[in-house]
């Protein structure tokens, strides 16, 4: 047992979870003590706000994502990285810290889709709720925590962190790495995604409700609210950490290790809007986090940054908690879209047996998307009450924005034009994604007109909106990306007749759910209500029963993935006739990916070129020597 | 294909047009704002049916068929005129919608004389309305009464957290920012009464922030502002001068202010009133057989005692402020007598 308690595990982490209470309990009342308040060791309240922050820590520690760095800090021998942790023979081994981008992949894919589930069932209780006006199934205080906790999952535990996941598995394939460039790096960001998602789930258990200021938890609401709130508050820091980690490793990654002959010209797309998305992610995160240090400091401490009614100048300014707040937020829906793009990309350009039409535009179109994504911030605060010439740009940069996605949209029409279109899963989902994210662009390019915008914020318009972009957007493309790489990543065929059955119930009850709240939002529903005005009932109960709909069609897509893993035939090397690096080693790839190190000597998407290939695979004793750090990147030395 | 589109842009146009989208127009800034929703409909459907039309008709005529499994289609890598137009088009037309936006925003943000000020005072989960008089006490509403035609000034704050004052059938809003006084114009051009409602996540009682504007004929305005300004006995009730009222007076005082300023009853079921919240509990259950002085603890130290079930720190601390203290008497002797 001691043993057990010794090593890095969950017996351990188990321990440290509640050393780390019990540090914070000593601290609280040691603290308390010396400034003589009242209470010193019985403030259940202060014990919990240090304990949020001390037993995630404590616990990651105990599972051992610090062992190594510990060990080298301390001068003691650092145990020699013999990949012993690389790859994973059981089940058991997607619950330990494990090092294998593979296998962090996975765990990431994993993690957030059981988020999904989650946050899809808290969205059919707010159905539930809101099928009649009137109060229900919940009250208030619960229904404002529904939508909060829905929409905080969503976001930062299932779409930002599965796009990580689904990179983490394919891009160092698809550059021909051996791994990510810092792996202990990368498994440290991984474990800090459940505790977040924990976090802001337990907060349901915590005195006077879960978190209820929405995900933009604007203050000064935010900073007066009951325990639960500072769930939210410090599990975004963990979220928030492990994606700003992430980024900076795809950065590395996607500089430093790319294969011989694979220039950033010939890197495939979904690379390009990973090193996008990871620019954007290092630029604007640290806002997020510095909004909620802010709401921390003024709850547990009494700051009074965004107090505007206490203090010595009553001089607390609640606009700029809305500036920092967006200074993230708005860079964070391309955070949510540009690594799905690149999906399409893949996608579209397999499928169409084309290559992407327009290679270029589609990579400066990203880059320009991450350019212009910082200048766009203030459309969300068109009626926040702010100096009110700052609209004026903001509403010309978020139309000029429309510009870049419409090449991309446009280009991708291109791509299909001509080729030979397999209409497999992955390419209805592909599809799908360009009408519906159509319609969501298009109402984005009309919200960013100030006298309309003035009218439809914050009512159903906008959430209209942001599903067609999140849901019919991201949603889709994360459709696509996982059952195009479920044979690489499973080594195992998913059921196509199921998968098809998937699109279309999804795509069906998507529009049937969605397409409606355009119409009650403009009619002047607010959005975030329990309760709403008699005119509205008829499409709410429509849109009630869509969503259940639309919630079962998701057990299809479930069934199919479970049953496949296990029992599905299995998948071929490159079961899509793809030339991307990822498709040329088996399924699921070989422990350290390549048993040669491959050389580039062409585009990625070459198709239609009698004999083109993108990458060719030397011998291992014609491979170059490998940058150092990168002891992996040796296959010999397994 | 060309044809189908257009027939498709023009079917969806005239649907679009014919979906009655908005609520009522009641104000000069509505019909500029539905005039330029109709303009983004009229560009945005032929865009949209291009996108559409073009995947439809790929997959109609490029789906692979039986025995082109292993085909590839022809190596197209782009082409730059194409890319230059598709870049310039909407970046031009994005543009000019811009530029017309522009104009229709100065249009609904024009400034006026003889603008009669409101000022909007926002609470949880409550509006109350004043109507400043020059030279005497101002006159506070928990409806909005307005005058048709004439332009008026919204002055909003808060005394508490983030709010944001809403009429629908205006087109027009804006947050009540705590600190802040924000300001909203509109020119009422219809008879009748509209929802007025809060569109900021306020807190619990957010959903139920709602309230009616009135808009009056000038003279209906006149005579109403009159009414309201006359002393409180003559009127019925409101928030009149310092005189000793009677029993009688105070507990009609009370049951006003619990339905107007005290807002009460947004958050407060009470079969007396004709109050129905569900924010907090049911004040003729729980108030049953407490003394006056109980109550009015009740009232001005709302944390002192919580009824079962409910959370602390919902209920705003501070009505011994907002209210005047006649208000606060009548609401006290009103909840006494109405929960014996």
């Amino acid at each position: 047992m001691t043993a057990k308690l010794r090593a890095p595990g969950w017996y351990r982490a188990g321990l440290f979870t509640l050393t780390g209470i019990a540090f914070a309990y000593v601290l609280v009342g040691i603290v308390r003590s010396a400034m003589h308040f009242p209470h010193a060791w019985d403030d259940g309240d202060a014990v919990t706000i240090v304990s949020l922050v001390a037993a995630p820590l404590f616990f990651l520690v105990g599972l051992g994502c610090f062992d190594y760095w510990f060990y080298w800090v301390s001068g003691r021998p650092t145990r020699p990285e013999d990949h012993s942790s690389h790859g994973a023979t059981s089940w058991k081994d997607y619950f330990r810290v494990n090092t294998d981008h593979k296998v962090i992949g996975i765990q990431y894919v994993c993690t957030s889709f059981f988020f999904l589930f989650v946050g899809g069932l808290v969205a059919m209780l707010m159905r539930a709720e809101l099928a009649q006006p009137g109060m229900q199934f919940v009250n208030s205080e619960q229904f404002n925590g529904l939508f909060s906790v829905h929409a905080a999952l969503l976001i930062f535990l299932f779409v930002i962190p599965v796009f990580a996941g689904l990179a983490n598995f394919v891009l160092p394939l698809m550059i021909g790495a051996p791994d990510m460039a810092f792996p202990r790096l990368n498994a440290l960001s991984f474990w800090m995604l459940p505790l977040a998602g924990l976090l802001m789930v337990g907060s349901f258990l915590a005195p006077g409700g879960s978190f209820a200021t929405g995900w933009t938890a604007y203050a000064p609401l935010s900073t007066q609210m009951p325990i639960g709130q500072l769930f939210f508050t410090i599990g975004v820091q963990f979220a928030g950490a492990s994606s700003i980690a992430t980024a900076l490793n795809f950065l590395v990654t996607i500089i430093t290790m790319r294969a011989p002959g694979m220039s950033f010209f010939r890197m495939p797309l979904l690379v390009w809007a990973n090193f996008s998305t990871s620019l954007l992610v290092v630029i604007a995160t640290p806002f997020v986090a510095a909004s909620q240090f802010f709401v921390l400091l003024d709850r547990a401490l009494g700051f009074q940054f965004f107090d505007a009614f206490v203090g010595a100048g009553k001089d607390g300014s609640v606009l700029m908690y809305q500036h920092v707040f967006w200074f993230y937020s708005h860079p964070a829906v391309y955070i949510m879209m540009l690594p799905g793009f690149g999906i399409i990309s893949e996608v579209l350009s397999v499928k169409a047996r084309k290559p992407i039409f327009g290679y270029r535009m589609m990579a400066f179109s990203l880059i320009a998307i991450v350019v212009l994504g910082f200048t766009v911030w203030a459309h969300h605060m068109f009626v926040s009450g702010m100096q009110s010439w700052i609209r004026i740009p903001m509403m010309i940069t978020t139309a000029i924005i429309a510009v870049p996605t419409g090449i991309k949209i446009f280009s991708w029409l291109a791509t299909l034009w001509r080729g030979v279109l397999h209409l497999d899963t992955p390419m209805l989902f592909a599809l799908g994604f360009l009408t519906t994210f159509t319609l969501g662009g298009i109402s984005g390019v009309m919200l960013a007109m100030i006298p309309f915008d003035i009218h439809v914020s914050d009512t159903y318009f906008i959430v209209a909106h942001i599903h067609y972009v999140l849901f019919g957007g991201s949603l889709f493309t994360i459709f696509a990306g996982v059952y195009y790489w479920f044979p690489k990543m499973t080594g195992r065929m998913y059921d196509e007749r199921l998968g098809k059955l998937h699109f279309w119930a999804t795509f069906i009850f998507f529009n049937l759910t969605f397409a409606p709240m355009h119409v009650i939002g403009v009619q002047g529903m607010p959005r975030r209500v329990a309760d709403y005005a008699q005119q509205f009932a008829g499409m709410n109960l429509a849109i009630s029963i869509a969503s259940f709909l639309l919630g079962l069609s998701m057990l299809v897509f479930l069934y199919n993935v479970v049953v496949s893993w296990r029992l599905g035939p299995r998948a071929s090397a490159n079961p899509w006739r793809a030339l991307t690096l990822e498709w040329q080693v088996s399924s699921p790839p070989p422990i350290f990916n390549f048993d040669a190190v491959p050389t580039v000597v062409g585009g990625p998407y070459e198709y239609g070129i009698p004999g083109a290939v993108h990458g060719i695979f030397q011998s291992p004793a014609e491979a170059k020597p490998t940058p150092a750090g990168s002891v992996a990147t040796s296959p010999t030395t397994e | 294909m060309v044809v189908i589109g257009a027939i498709a842009s023009a079917i969806g146009i005239a649907l679009a047009l014919w979906i009655n989208w908005f609520p009522a127009d009641a104000a000069k800034q509505a019909h500029p704002v539905d005039t330029l929703y109709d303009v983004l409909m009229i560009v945005s459907i032929p865009i949209f049916v291009l996108v559409v039309t073009v995947i439809l008709y790929s997959v109609w005529a490029f789906r692979m068929r039986p025995g082109q499994e292993l085909e590839d289609g022809p190596p197209i890598h782009g082409n730059t005129r194409l890319e230059v137009f598709w870049t310039a088009i909407p970046a031009i037309l994005l543009v000019s919608l811009c530029s017309y936006a522009y104009a229709v925003l100065n249009d609904i943000e024009t400034k006026h004389a003889n603008e009669l000020v409101v000022k909007v005072h926002a609470i949880q989960f409550a509006w109350s309305f004043e109507y400043p008089q020059s030279g005497g006490r101002a006159v506070v509403s928990d409806q909005l009464y307005l005058p048709k035609d004439k332009p008026v000034r919204f002055d909003i704050d808060t005394r508490d957290v983030l709010h944001d004052f809403w009429v629908p059938a205006f087109r027009v809003k804006i947050d009540a920012v705590p600190g802040m006084t924000t300001r909203l114009r509109v020119t009422p051009t219809k008879l009748g009464t509209f929802p007025v409602v809060c569109a900021e996540l306020c807190g619990l009682g957010h959903a139920v922030m709602r309230s009616t504007a009135h808009v009056l004929t000038p003279a209906a305005f006149t005579r109403w502002l009159a009414a309201k300004q006359a002393p409180p006995a003559a009127a019925g009730g409101g928030a009149g001068g310092t005189r000793q009222l009677s029993q009688q007076q105070l507990i009609a005082l009370g049951r006003q202010t619990f339905t107007g300023d005290g807002g009460c009853g947004a958050c407060h079921t009470l079969a007396d009133a004709g109050t129905s919240g569900t924010t907090g509990p049911d004040l003729g259950r729980v108030l049953r057989g407490q003394s006056e002085d109980e109550i009015r603890t009740d009232i001005v130290d709302p944390n002192a005692r919580i009824t079962p079930g409910y959370a602390a720190n919902i209920m705003p601390p501070n009505f011994e402020q907002t209210l005047s203290a006649q208000q606060l008497d009548g609401l006290v002797a009103y909840l006494a007598t109405v929960s014996k």
